[in-house]
């Protein structure tokens, strides 16, 4: 039977409550009648024999390039550059996508005879990744035959000998850029899409690029003027990226850009009660939904977030496809709409959204509330195409317990942002202006994200950059069951309750508002109309 | 005695309520009018139904409600199959029907049940057939499918008992007969017996949630046989018409419930029988007119507080 595609629901008398995610708990709300629910399409077939797509996509490449077989030869030098822990999300049940396409790739270069050959994981200004996390990324088989050798490698942004200025866009952007990746007669790129939002040029001009280049699209006045930063063409995000991406391929960097698409299958079948509607629920579901929630709700947090973090998603490939980056682009973006794009008339005055335990920065680590505010207003606000699914001055409820909790190790600039910078202003121009440059400069922010597995210490401003097209936007977010003072840090305000929330919305957007929830995870991107 | 659920059990164990707004696209196989209920008939689900019947169903009924019977001489004579046609108002109508029936007929009878209701889940369709001996019955259109099997069934020698309301009642007053009880008889050429209960709905009315003890009566009327003749104005008695009198029959036992028999039957002769299905009035009045027998009174209310804080 063919996967039902996404769609709206009205909330009736009749309708069941609705599944709110709740970070590592869930809530079960019921919605004013006349609301609408939004809910995604069903995972759509994977694609049976992967590696058979994995070759076919290696010789047939798309756009004005060769196969990979031709342009590999003895003598030459390859890198092979893949994303890093912030993809996918949940992380992947083994084997990974990367694994299986590296592994096809380095196949082709065995048979060609290349020797001069280097892994590196494209972590911008993200934190490395442990020896695990690669293995897992990776598979066994290549990261034993890689990193004992000290050539799997992780994107340093802060290594002046190992970047390389590739000149100035016409715009005055500098593009600085890995130079093991420049310098290669070859640089395969392997990306997982889950979101419209990676990559195309992003990939490369982002995700093996410094600091210096990447402040010219990761800022506030760029993400103002994304409508929105997951549609390409409305995305002043994009636009940087693909003036910096056609100055590296000028510059005569050859990339050989591989890109894969995902279905929806993301949560194992033990939690199959979320990827399913609620009125749909068997007593399977049902008892295993009430079984988690309560045990949730007696577990401590830290065990609580382990078990979620160990979860392992069955994400199925949907499409791989190779070749020249812009083509190949392209034909991932129509399979990513394919799968997550629903149709939505008209916007509403209050969007809620329920928000789960973890975004692409906190991969085995804590959700902390500045990417709380990040996973809402950046990720979910922005999975729109056309026109945001919330009016301008309307009101954005979110679902999250926001706890006052950062992990020490992966995010120490999190924290003084949070103390210094947010206890000061919220305004995310007034930010950059007056705080970037100290924090990104900052040399014990610089020494961790080198040696430790700290991010940089711009990276929780990129965040809160993040939210600023929708801080522009709303007249008001409320953080339902969050901490009170951590989110009236941040400038919103609490809600106990759903309802309160609810009230406190028709301060700021009238009576009888219109309620519209997004029923995410797994992603959905609205079309509105 | 009231008796609710957890709240979070509940929720596990009840189904979810299916959106208003949305069409129900996914109809489920080998259930509803299509479900096979010929096991429940087997030797073995009759010893199981037999056993469970009188160790369970007669016990609790006779526990809850007590009941009083009346009028079962009425077709003691009768040896074939008959329909049973009763008012409902309560999701007990059923056990308290079969618990009234004489012993040959209480083994020997099979219950038309909702088949959106009963046979939507396969459990449910299970459990309904084996313990009450239910067979699906489409209630909302004419569907040839049950109506041929529970005519196989009277073939065979089963009695059928049938809710010709089609459904419970939402207020407490009596809904029009439809004509599934009357087609059968002519068509079998069956007699029909109306039933009338009393005081069911006290016990679980529709939409309550906890069960109370409260008396109940049933009443047998005179077992009514489809007539083939033509009446004084020539018309012969088509399914609705018969249906209609069987409503009448129904009526006349509500009023003889609340009366007594001479009064009711010269109500009845004199066309004066009290309204089956209750004054054509707003909500409210209809409650209010509604009698003694089948209201739920709230005698174990918690008392209010007298504290003034």
């Amino acid at each position: 039977m063919s996967p039902r595609p996404g769609f709206v629901l009205e909330v009736d008398r009749s309708t069941p409550p609705t599944l709110f995610w709740h970070g590592e708990g869930f809530r079960f709300e019921r919605l004013p009648e006349g609301s609408r629910v939004i809910y995604p399409q069903e995972p759509i077939a994977a694609i049976a024999d992967f590696d058979a797509a994995i070759r076919h996509a290696l010789e047939h490449p798309l756009g004005a390039s060769k196969p990979l077989s031709q342009l590999l030869f003895s003598g030459m030098r390859l890198t092979i550059a893949f994303d890093d822990i912030s993809l996918p999300l949940p992380q992947m049940r083994a084997p990974d996508i990367r694994q299986r396409v590296i592994e096809a790739v380095l196949d082709e270069a065995a048979g060609a005879g290349v020797d001069d050959v280097v892994l590196i994981a494209a972590l911008a200004l993200h934190r490395r990744m442990t020896d695990d996390e690669l293995r897992h990324a990776l598979g066994s088989r290549v990261f034993d035959a890689f990193a004992p050798n000290g050539l799997l490698w992780q994107h340093d942004a802060e290594d002046p000998s190992g970047l390389v200025h590739l000149g100035m866009t016409d715009e005055g952007e500098d593009v600085e850029i890995n130079r093991r990746a420049a310098e290669s007669d070859l640089l395969v790129y392997v990306n997982i899409n889950l979101v419209p939002m990676d990559g195309g040029h992003k990939s490369v001009a982002t995700g093996l690029a410094s600091y210096r280049s990447i402040r010219h699209h990761h800022n506030a006045r760029t993400m103002q003027h994304s409508r929105s930063f997951m549609d390409r063409h409305n995305s002043e995000l994009h636009t940087s990226n693909w003036r910096m991406g056609r100055l590296i391929k000028d510059a005569g960097v050859k990339i050989f850009q591989i890109e894969t698409s995902m279905n929806l299958d993301t949560f194992p079948s033990q939690f199959g009660f979320l990827q399913k509607r609620e009125w749909e629920w068997s007593l399977a579901d049902r008892a295993g939904f009430h079984a988690t929630r309560a045990s949730l709700e007696r577990t401590p947090p830290r065990l609580a977030r382990q078990i979620f973090q160990s979860i392992r998603s069955p994400h199925g490939p949907t499409s791989i496809q190779a070749g020249e980056v812009e083509a190949v682009h392209d034909r991932t973006l129509e399979n990513v709409f394919r799968q997550q794009l629903v149709s939505v008339e008209g916007q509403t005055d209050v969007l809620t959204m329920g928000l789960p335990y973890i975004c692409p920065y906190n991969v085995n680590s804590i959700m902390n509330p500045i990417l709380v505010a990040c996973l809402g207003l950046g990720y979910f606000f922005n999975l729109y195409r056309g026109q945001p699914l919330v009016r301008e001055g309307g009101v954005c409820i979110i679902s999250h317990p926001t706890p006052w909790a950062f992990h020490p190790v992966h995010h120490p600039s999190y924290i003084d942002f949070f103390e210094q910078v947010l206890s000061d202003t919220t305004d995310p121009v007034e930010v950059e202006k007056r705080y970037e440059q100290a924090f990104a400069t900052d040399p014990w922010y610089i020494h961790l994200y080198r040696t430790s597995y700290a991010y940089h210490g711009v990276h929780p401003f990129y965040m809160w950059y993040w939210c600023a097209h929708t801080l522009e936007h709303l007249g008001a977010v409320i953080i339902v069951g969050g901490d009170r003072a951590a989110v009236r840090r941040m400038g919103f305000r609490p809600a106990t309750t759903l309802q309160d929330a609810l009230e406190m919305a028709e301060d700021v957007v009238g009576r009888d508002p219109t309620v519209t929830h997004v029923h995410m995870p797994p992603v959905l991107m609205a079309d509105v109309g | 005695m009231s008796i609710r659920l957890p709240r979070r059990i509940e929720e596990v164990v009840v189904r979810p309520t299916w959106p208003g707004t949305l069409p129900r696209t996914i109809e489920p196989r080998n259930l509803g009018v299509d479900y096979d209920t010929d096991w429940a008939r087997s030797r073995l689900a009759r010893a199981v139904r037999h056993a469970v019947t009188e160790g369970v169903t007669r016990p609790v009924v006779a526990a809850l409600s007590n009941p009083t019977i009346f009028g079962a001489e009425h077709f003691e004579a009768i040896n074939g199959p008959m329909i049973f046609a009763a008012n409902h108002a309560s999701h007990l109508d059923t056990s308290v029907v079969i618990a009234s029936l004489p012993d040959r007929i209480r083994h020997r009878v099979v219950v038309a049940a909702a088949a959106d209701y009963f046979f939507d889940r396969a459990w449910k369709a299970a459990l309904w057939s084996l313990t009450l001996g239910t067979i699906p019955m489409e209630r909302n259109k004419v569907d040839r499918k049950s109506a041929d099997l529970a005519a196989q069934l009277i073939g065979d020698g089963w009695s059928v008992v049938i809710f010709p309301e089609g459904g419970r009642s939402p207020d407490g007053w009596g809904q029009e007969f439809r004509g599934g009880a009357a087609y059968l008889a002519k068509r079998c050429k069956v007699p029909v017996i109306p039933v009338h209960l009393r005081g069911v709905r006290p016990v679980l009315p529709k939409g309550g949630n906890t069960i109370r003890r409260h008396a109940v009566e049933v009443r047998f009327g005179d077992p009514l046989w489809p007539r083939e003749d033509a009446d004084e104005s020539g018309r012969k008695e088509d399914a609705r018409r018969f249906a209609a009198r069987i409503e009448r029959s129904v009526a006349v036992l509500a009023d003889e419930a609340e009366s007594d028999w001479w009064t009711a039957r010269r109500r009845a002769a004199s066309g004066a029988t009290p309204e089956f299905r209750g004054p054509q009035a707003s909500p409210w009045r209809r409650a209010w007119a509604l009698p003694q027998s089948a209201r739920r009174t709230r005698t174990d209310r918690p008392k209010s507080s007298t504290k003034p804080w």
